[in-house]
This record gives C-alpha cells, structure tokens and sequence, in this order.
C-alpha cells in the first residue's frame, strides 16, 4: 500500500490546520456560511437532512487495517456508531458535528486519510478495481498508476474549479469491475498489438440525469504519457465546458455536444502542445510508488483444497469469494447486505453498505491478522480482504459470521446498492433504503435460484445508486408530493456496459417490490440454460416484463 | 401553521424555533406567520442556526406533523433507524 512522504503528511497536516481555523472563524462569526460553506465542502464537509455529512476519501477503495480501524473509531467517537460505504468507494458518516470535524481530520491524518476532494467541482477521489494486485485476469496491477492520478490531482490549481465534479477510474483487466464506462475519464490498462502495455481512455461517460457510456476516445495511450494525456482531455473540458448550465456541464454533455471526433482532435491538440512542456512526472517518482505495491510476501507450496462439508460455509465460498491470482489464496467478499432470519421466520434485511464501529474494527482486525492488513471497499458498497489463504478461510468465515457480516449473497438480488436517498439526503425526491430492504427480504428465499442479479436503487435522478447500471434499476421520484418509484430494466456496468430502459409508469413502495418479484418471475420462467437475468433480458426484451408486470 | 426549523450551527442538529429559542422537538415548535423573516434573519446573524427556513405544518392529536415527508423525516429521524429518533413514539407511520 502507498505511505505518505512527508510531502503528502505535511499537505494534509496544513489543510486540517487551515479547516481548524476556518471552523473557528466561521462559529466566532468572522467568516458568515455564504463564505465557509464551500470551504467545507472543500473538506468533504456537507450539511444534510439530519446533521453535517462527512464523506472520507479512500483512494481506489484501498485501505490499511489501521485505516480501516480509524474509521470505526470515529463512527463511535464522533458519529452514532456506524459509517455508510458509498458507491465511490468511500466512507460517509451522517451524523457529524461541524465542532468535531477538525479533529475528526486530524485523526484521520494520523493514518494518513482525508476528506479533501470529496465534494465540488474538482476531480474527485479516483477510483479503481477492488481486486487489483489480486486478481489473475489482469494486465499490470492499476494501482500505482491510479496513485500516480491521485497525487497529480490532488490540489491541481488548474483543476479545482472545473465546470463540475470529476470522477476517474482506472482498471487494468477486462472484466470491469468498477463500472469504469461509466466515469468521466475510464483508464483501462491494454496490451496493444506490439505487446506493449498502455492507456485506453475512455471519456465522457457517466450516469445522472444524462446516462451516457464513455466512448472510446483514444485507444493507447503510452503509460509515460498517462498524465499528460489525462491532463490534456482535462483541459479541454476545463476551457469548453459549460459553466452556464449545471445540467449541461458535465463532461459527457461536452463530448456528446462537440461530437466525438471534434474532441478528440481538440485533446490531440493540446496532448502535442502538452508533450512539449514535458509535465510527466519523472519515471523515478513512478518506480517509488510502484514499490509500496509489490506483491506481499505470499507463501508458497499451498494447497487450494478447502473442507466444503459444512453447508453454510461452502454457500459462502462459492459467492463471496473469487480466484487469486497465487495459488492457495482467494479473495474475500465481506457483504454489508446481510438479511437476518428472524425467531419467527421474519427476514430482516440490513441497510446497504453501513457497518457498526465494531464491525469496521472486526474486519481491520480480519485484514490485519489473515490478509497482510489490507482491505478494499467496492462501489457495490462491500468490503474485500484481498489476500486471505485459503486455509484461513473457514476461520475467516466463522469471525464474519459472528459479526453479522457473512452473507453469502455477493451479486445476487439481495445484494442491493442503494443511495442514502430521502432518509439522509437533503437532495432526495424517496427513500432508497427501506425499498431496499424490503427486497431483500421479499426475496431472499429466491435468490439462489435466481442467481446474479444486481439491483441498484436511486433516491433521485442525480443516480448515486447507479441505478442506469442495474439489471433491474430503481428510481426514487416525486409525483406529487410522495414517493414514486420508477423500474428499469436491461443495465450493465462491466465489459458490456449497457443502460437500463425505463419500462413504464412508477410504483409505490409496495408496488415496486411487487414488479421487481414479478420480473425474477418472468426471468425464471423464460430462462434458458446458464443464462442470467440480464441475458434472458437481452434476450426476449422488455414486452414479457411489462406484460406480466403491468397485464 | 408556519414553522421555522434550521440546523444547529455548531451541531448540525435539526431545530426547531419556539417562540424564544431553538429546540431538538418538533412538536415545541411556534407558529410564527409572519414573523418568520425577522426571526430567521435574527437567529442566522447571531450565529445560532444554519439555513433556517419555514415550512407548513399542522397541529394533529399527535403533534406537529410537517406537511412534507422530507421535513417529517429531519423531525423524526430517518425511517430506516427509528432507534436513533429523539421521540420515542416514531414509527414509519408516523414519518410517512
Ligand atoms: S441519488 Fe439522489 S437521493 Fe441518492 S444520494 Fe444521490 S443525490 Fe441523494
């Protein structure tokens, strides 16, 4: 994992120092909210339906055990006990006091974690593939370069007052795990015909208001010119995008506007104006971050056989864990998704993505102890151990199931992203949560059978719950002063990255749940051979749906 | 009735204006009618609350009840975690 030089600590240590003295001006009375309000946002500070919201980096979802422990400190410390892990990889607490945050910061500096760049109109933090330095199926591990962007992002002067907010990801397999066509900038790391490996950028893609999948818009892109490329598709965007709008000034709207060649040409431009001002960050920097991700000292000679004869465990193996890329070791899946039985048979299903502080401290102590002290958060809102041996995964096992936090239902339709919607957001038009819940529980019984499903939830058109990318999506709309909910269907993050088609009038909270049972329906009885919801969807289109959901 | 409600400056609490000062209950709450304006501005410049602003309400056997389901929600607590709600009688009937 990356460490701070004393570059990056002294940075940090200077901004937490610089907010302590805002918060104080600001509550003496020095500094009025018109003033302060968007230097707090500058921190991650923001101020929501029930208290102040703080949204804590993690850069490309990746953290130390003792980072991991932080966080559940300060969920008890300062906040009522729990965090909620977010679609963008990061932490979120709701309940914050504007009094506290200076020293909330300040302990995170003292694990070398931030909440700079987690709001405005900025590139926000970057995010990456939760199995990188893991998985065999990819290139090159994303991560140093992923931390290459982060320092280059971090306070770039040219780029802290963009048209609006900007999200970078990068991944280095084909498997897209991290919904990367659906970023501003999407890096995924290629191996081109000459066997050399690069950079293919895909730009202007997002959700939102206006869904859109990046398009290719250079296919490789030298690894030792990745900044000034990225610097580059930036500018352009930073000179022409539209600050008039706020709907219209994201940079999809740009490249959907001036069309895909045009901007293209234009990054050309200034990529060959750029190469000649020789901004690349020396290779040497690149090699010192390359270090802090070298593999962890995996032992050798071990065996993959596992003990499958306990049921419930072998249920967890095959869902939540995947393949590693060393033999004897497998990636662990912790899903924050849990649906408890209760006495009386009553499913009772969790909220996506919160954990206790207690439960936060188990899997730093889970990470630190089986797992050389790493953890990722994914933008499913789950957390991973990356590195667990497969000997230790029984006892890993039993340690989650003690702690509430061994479902077996990664991917699976119990396995809901969900935005924190009406009950937290001040930007919400309905709740995303309880229609969450009340889904997994309804179907919890089925979703063996069902197979992989991903449901993604929205408490509003600004789409936090990526509900454009979900086999099944929902949207949180306001009819007339109540909650409406619309269903989507056909959505895909991934290799085959595909948005999902609004399939006719909204829905109450019940009435949703009913739809979404009636879809698994028509999927189960259509289905043919191995397929997913998603194929038999491609498959026979939307007409079956609608009519056994609206016939 | 027209209530005013803000959040807490230091806190980030959500208030609620009774007449005098500010309160963590929304059934304390004021009808302020027309005075809300000065209030509001009063209460912003001494620094006691943050964004206040008036919302309908109306006075049931229950207690105040804020005629959008947002304001009921900052009243109640978020119907997902009733335990952590100030009035030990919510329920998400009662948000909703
Ligand atoms: S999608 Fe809307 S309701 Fe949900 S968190 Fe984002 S802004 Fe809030």
């Amino acid at each position: 994992m990356y460490l701070y030089d004393h570059y990056d600590q002294a940075m940090v240590d200077a901004r937490v120092a610089e907010f302590r003295d805002q918060t104080r001006r600001r509550i003496e009375g020095t500094l009025s909210e018109e003033k302060f309000r968007p230097l707090r946002l500058q921190n991650g500070l923001y101020l929501q339906l029930h208290a102040y919201m703080l949204r804590v980096a993690v850069p490309y979802g990746t953290l130390s055990g003792s980072q991991m422990k932080m966080l559940g400190d300060i969920a008890d410390k300062y906040d009522r006990g729990y965090g909620h892990f977010t679609t963008r990889q990061n932490i979120q607490y709701n309940w914050i006091k504007l009094e506290d945050t200076p020293d909330i910061l300040a302990d995170l500096a003292s694990v070398e974690m931030h909440a700079i760049q987690t709001s405005g109109n900025c590139i926000r933090n970057i995010s990456a593939d939760q199995y990188a330095g893991a998985t065999a199926d990819e290139l090159i591990d994303p991560r140093p370069y992923a931390e290459l962007l982060r320092q280059w992002s971090s306070f770039h002067p040219e780029f802290l007052a963009l048209p609006r907010k900007f999200k970078i990801c990068v991944i280095a397999s084909d498997t897209d795990r991290a919904a990367m066509r659906l970023h501003d900038i999407g890096i995924q790391i290629v191996k081109n015909e000459a066997g050399e490996i690069g950079a293919a950028f895909y730009v202007g893609g997002g959700m939102g208001r206006t869904p859109i999948i990046a398009p290719l818009v250079k296919a490789f892109v030298p690894l030792d010119e990745l900044i000034t490329y990225s610097e580059a598709c930036l500018r352009v965007y930073n000179r022409y995008g539209r600050r008039d709008n706020k709907y219209k000034a994201r940079i999809k709207i740009l490249v959907h506007e001036l069309g895909l060649e045009e901007y293209s040409r234009q990054v050309e431009e200034e990529f060959a104006h750029l190469q000649t001002l020789n901004i690349e960050p020396p290779l040497a920097e690149l090699e010192r971050i390359k270090t802090f991700f070298a593999d962890p000292a995996y032992e050798t000679g071990l065996s993959d056989d596992l003990d499958l004869s306990n049921p419930a465990f072998a249920a967890w193996v095959k869902n939540n864990t995947a393949a590693h890329k060393t033999p004897g070791y497998a990636i662990v899946n912790i899903s924050l998704k849990p649906v408890k039985v209760l006495a009386d048979g009553t499913k009772e299903a969790g909220i996506p993505g919160d954990a206790t502080g207690e439960q936060i401290r188990i899997m730093a102590d889970l990470a630190k102890t089986y797992s050389f002290d790493e953890l990722r958060v994914t933008h499913t809102q789950n957390i991973v151990l990356p590195h667990v041996r497969k000997a230790d995964l029984f006892t890993v096992w039993e340690k989650l199931v003690a702690a509430e936090l061994a479902e077996a239902n990664l991917d699976k339709i119990t396995d809901i992203i969900a935005c924190p919607g009406l009950d937290y957001c001040t930007l919400a038009n309905a709740r995303s949560i309880p229609v969450a819940q009340k889904i997994a529980e309804r179907m919890a019984d089925k979703a063996e059978e069902i197979g992989e499903l991903k449901l993604k939830i929205s408490g509003c058109i600004n789409a936090c719950g990526h509900h454009h990318a979900g086999h099944i999506g929902i949207l949180g709309v306001d009819r007339k002063g109540l909650e409406n909910y619309q269903l989507l269907l056909g959505g895909c993050e991934g290799a085959d990255t595909s948005l999902g088609k609004i399939i006719g009038p909204g829905f109450d909270e019940d009435g949703i749940v009913g739809a979404v049972e009636k879809a698994t329906q028509v999927y189960l009885a259509n289905k043919e051979g191995e397929e997913r919801f998603l194929d038999t969807y491609r498959r026979i289109g939307m007409n079956p749906f609608k009519e056994a959901i609206y016939g | 009735m027209k209530i005013i409600t803000g959040n807490d400056l230091k806190s980030g609490a959500v208030t609620w204006w009774n007449g005098a000062a500010w309160s963590l209950h929304v059934n304390d709450a004021a009808d302020m009618g027309d005075e809300a304006a000065a209030v509001i501005a009063a209460e912003e410049a001494a620094r006691r609350v943050n964004g206040a602003y008036v919302i309908e309400a109306e006075q049931t056997a229950d207690g105040i009840r804020p005629a959008h389901i947002k304001e009921r929600i900052r009243a109640l607590g978020p119907t997902v975690r009733l335990d952590l709600s100030l009035d030990p009688t919510a329920t998400p009937d009662k948000v909703l």
